[in-house]
């Protein structure tokens, strides 16, 4: 038996599982006003992998530069840092089959400690930070850990309804290994009321699905006297087994 | 009671929101100095085996308004049809192709551009050769789950006309939805998201 085939670590040549799509959101979620017009009304065409889905491009860690995963400094002036909460991020990118998805690009992007994005199309009040500018990037080792060091984003009023506020989040792009493991998502602080309130995050109907977007205050991974940590772990389609998939039948 | 099958589930999606391009083309919205350039901006070099095309369209709302928020990826195969990917086992892809792109789209008009080489022919599960194709990824604030699709060459008729997936569209009228017309050497491929133009997304 090929032993690579089934731990993550070999190339991987099966089919995808199949996305639960009651899982996900729904696209049209009229409480998020902006999906009314943006989600599509037909039904999906469902086919299962073919090779264009199963591959999918690879990053080498020769892309990152060296505070691409710190964004207290990667946009601060020499010797400065963003103001906020100092936290670190880690966790691993796994697949549904519990395995570790090794040497993956991770990117993510925030707003700062006020809830302000450096953006120009962006109009909240808040302050802009002259050292924060919200965007990083890593990629994960052989284990599929990744981490990266940040403020903790504040909440911010957004226009949907007429008191609509996002809760504190941070925005994560994640690659796996095949096209069909492309995922975007966001993360969210254990303990935040302002998770509940949300309608982006009430676009996910099960509760469980919500916790499984809510990073763990981690005290053990804290470094005293300078930052907290929370720790969120990404889960990425599986992949089949392909043992008996390129089998000829009477083999 | 049975044994727990102990699957995990994957992680729920989110939309990208209003400042996606923040995290994955900071460069283009004038977050300069933190990386050198934007990921996925360039496609092809001066040794790139295959033709040279351009792909150029839109991201169009229900209102026919065409998305300045969205960011696009495509990912495809090289000029002999090999995936520059460690799942790809039949071959060696060219080496100055990686076959995967990012667009923010243009801030004034959203229109995407690609510049990259037209695929080679990869083949179905049994076999057959699909059409050439490029996988296409789309999200933006709005959307949900981000949108897979693909577009097809409208100068490979008779490709097309023996693709399986394409041949899976039981509605025959949307086909011409996942097909770029070519003009010169440049195919426009619109997603529409609604309406009696929507394009066949997929579920794969």
């Amino acid at each position: 038996m090929n032993h690579a085939n089934m731990t993550n670590k070999g190339p991987e040549t099966g089919a995808f599982f199949q996305r639960d799509r009651e899982w996900h959101p729904q696209a049209f979620t009229p409480w998020y006003k902006t999906s009314v017009t943006r989600s599509p009304q037909r039904a999906l065409l469902s086919m299962d992998n073919t090779l264009s889905e199963i591959t999918g491009p690879t990053f080498g860690h020769n892309i990152l530069g060296e505070h691409d995963n710190d964004l207290l400094i990667n946009f601060a002036k020499p010797g400065e840092t963003a103001i906020g909460p100092r936290i670190i991020v880690y966790g691993r990118v796994l697949d549904e089959r519990g395995m570790p998805v090794p040497n993956v690009l991770v990117e993510f992007w925030q707003a700062n400690a006020g809830g302000r994005y450096r953006h120009k199309k962006e109009g909240y009040v808040a302050a802009l930070d002259p050292n924060f500018g919200g965007c990083g990037r890593t990629i994960t080792d052989e284990n599929g850990f990744y981490n990266f060091r940040t403020i903790q984003p504040g909440p911010y009023p957004w226009p949907n309804g007429v008191n609509d506020w996002r809760p504190a989040h941070i925005h994560f792009s994640v690659f796996g290994h095949g096209f069909a493991q492309r995922l975007i998502t966001q993360m969210y602080f254990e303990g935040d009321p302002m998770i509940d309130l949300c309608p982006i995050v009430k676009t996910i109907n099960d509760p469980e699905a919500i916790r499984g977007l809510t990073a763990a205050l981690d005290m053990q991974a804290t470094i005293p006297m300078d930052s907290r940590a929370y720790k969120f772990d990404i889960v990425l389609r599986g992949r089949r087994s392909t043992l008996f998939e390129n089998r000829l039948e009477g083999n | 009671m049975v044994q727990p099958l102990n699957r995990l589930k994957e992680s729920a999606s989110q939309t990208a929101g209003p400042y996606v391009h923040i995290g994955l083309t900071p460069n283009f919205c004038e977050i300069g100095g933190v990386y050198p350039e934007d990921l996925g901006t360039k496609m092809v070099n001066d040794k790139t085996k295959g033709e040279r095309i351009t792909v150029i369209g839109r991201v169009i709302d229900g209102t026919g308004t065409p998305l300045k928020d969205a960011l696009i990826e495509i990912w495809q195969a090289d000029a002999d049809g090999l995936h520059n990917s460690p799942s790809e086992t039949r071959g060696t892809a060219d080496p100055n192709f990686v076959g995967w792109g990012r667009s923010p789209g243009n801030m004034d008009t959203g229109e995407f551009v690609f510049e990259t080489i037209k695929p080679g022919r990869v083949p179905f599960k049994d076999g057959r050769l699909m059409a050439p194709h490029i996988s296409f990824w789309i999200v933006a604030r709005g959307i949900n789950i981000g949108l897979n699709t693909r577009m097809y060459f409208g100068d490979e008729e008779k490709a097309n006309e023996e693709d399986p997936i394409l041949a899976r569209i039981e509605h025959r009228v949307r086909v011409p939805t996942l097909i770029a017309p070519r003009d010169g050497n440049t195919y426009r491929f619109d997603i529409h998201l609604q309406g009696e133009k929507e394009t066949v997304f997929f579920d794969s």
